[in-house]
């Protein structure tokens, strides 16, 4: 009995530890520019996951998953790919006039349960599980996640195209354009889960350069009735925005949680 | 016979009751660095945050491949005002880097983008910005129609000298 409750126990570690590793890090990518003028600019990025912002201290982000799209909608390529001790980077060709959005997204089920005394793991969409996953699992534990990290870069003129959201998790609709973001000006984002505005969700704006000041400068906003926020950017730099929620809107019935994440990093740039 | 009268009629168009004009000067400052290049520079007149004429673009022109056009945006508020909407070169507009001196660029006000230009506030913008240097920007605001005899100057610090607007309307 015990051994069996101590199993369970694990499982449920297993699962905390594996839905949110951003709940005990902060996870990031950081482009060297997002307004770039020329006849057909590179950028570079940095991804991590750290607890600092935006110095790589603790290990790499796993580029899986990573989708460049071009201002015309097509697919833009993310090269030079290299992931080291604790970040991992890679360059993208700004060839086409216009905005692209770099952006590293999942989401779906996982699904735990026991079969003969052995632990089952299974990660997969609401369409799979019904096929894969056993009616009858023993100890079923079912948890749902959507996770979204991006970033946006214009070469020339800015464009609107890749704003639009795809509808599935948290998502982020800039109102201000997020490259054309400058030092105490306001800018306006709308945070929209599958789609539709997100009230009432706690969203947080921290400033770069943590290891040189006290204060965390951490902006503490809440989406209104819109789903909209409004930042008034003190200095100039690099800035990390995130939110997350969760709730039981969930598209299988045996998961009683969903989770849903998303940031961003915006470069604010001065006067 | 008839090449008399069209010189008249010539004559006539230039007099300057009809055609008004505007100065900017300005001065690119001598500076003691290691490493000297001359400013990329930017003028244009500005009204609610609206970029209404560009007056001059100065860059790097002469690399291959329009590569020069990679630091505009360094000039970043006039990046965002205009820049980034236009194609390189600006036709009547963007030249090459000025040397350390003093320039006076004159703009017929009856002409191009000054031309239709509405009554009411305006300013003129001067945005500098030098490589491995600084970055500076002067306002010099302005109303429309000027008053005869307009002259308003405005002094930088690091990458800009003096710097005037003068309008002879």
């Amino acid at each position: 009995m015990k051994s069996l409750l101590a199993r369970t126990g694990i499982a449920i570690a297993l699962i905390a530890g594996m839905a949110l590793p951003a709940a005990a890090h902060r996870t990031w990518m950081l482009p060297s520019a997002t307004v770039l003028s020329g006849q057909d600019p590179w950028i570079t990025v940095d991804a991590a996951v750290s607890n600092d912002l935006f110095y790589f201290e603790h290990v790499p982000l796993r580029l899986d998953g990573l989708q460049v799209l071009a201002p015309d909608g097509s697919e833009g390529k993310a090269e030079n790919q290299a992931t080291g001790k604790y970040r991992s980077t890679f360059d993208v060709h700004l060839d086409k006039p216009g905005t692209y959005k770099v952006a590293m997204a999942s989401g779906g089920l996982m699904a735990f349960w026991e079969e003969g005394g052995q632990r089952k793991r299974w990660r997969g969409t609401a369409e799979a599980f019904a096929k894969e996953v056993p009616a009858n699992a023993e100890k079923l534990q079912v948890t749902e996640n959507f996770r979204r990290m991006e970033f946006f870069a214009t070469a020339g003129k800015p464009t609107d195209a890749v704003l639009k959201p795809t509808g599935k998790g948290l998502e982020m609709v800039p109102v201000t354009h997020p490259n054309d973001l400058f030092a105490g000006e306001n800018a306006t984002f709308q945070f929209v889960l599958d789609g539709k505005p997100a009230p009432d969700l706690e969203v947080s704006v921290i400033p770069g350069g943590i290891r040189y000041r006290n204060d965390l400068g951490e902006m503490k906003l809440k989406t209104d009735k819109d789903g909209k926020v409004t930042v008034k950017w003190p200095t100039p730099g690099m800035y990390w925005m995130e939110a997350e929620l969760e709730d039981n809107k969930t598209s299988v019935k045996q998961a009683a949680k969903r989770r849903a994440s998303y940031n961003t990093t915006l470069e604010v740039l001065a006067q | 016979m008839r090449k008399l009268l069209s010189l008249t009629l010539t004559g006539l168009a230039a007099t300057p009751a009809l055609a008004g004009e505007m100065t900017v000067t300005v001065e690119i400052p001598r500076l003691d660095v290691a490493e000297y290049h001359r400013p990329y520079l930017a003028a244009w007149i500005e009204q609610n945050d609206q970029a209404i004429a560009n007056l001059t673009v100065r860059y790097d022109v002469k690399m291959r491949d329009n590569e020069g056009t990679k630091w505009l945006k360094d000039m970043r508020q006039w990046w965002r005002r205009s820049g980034r909407d236009q194609t390189f070169p600006m036709d009547g507009v963007s030249g090459p880097t000025l040397p350390v001196g003093e320039h006076k660029l004159s703009f017929d006000t009856a002409k191009g983008p000054l031309a239709g230009l509405k009554p009411g506030a305006y300013a003129l913008v001067v945005e500098a910005a030098r490589e491995v240097g600084g970055r500076e920007l002067l306002r010099i605001p302005f109303e429309w129609p000027a008053k005869a005899g307009f002259a308003q100057s405005v002094k930088g610090e690091s990458e800009l000298g003096t710097i005037a607007l003068a309008i002879k309307p």
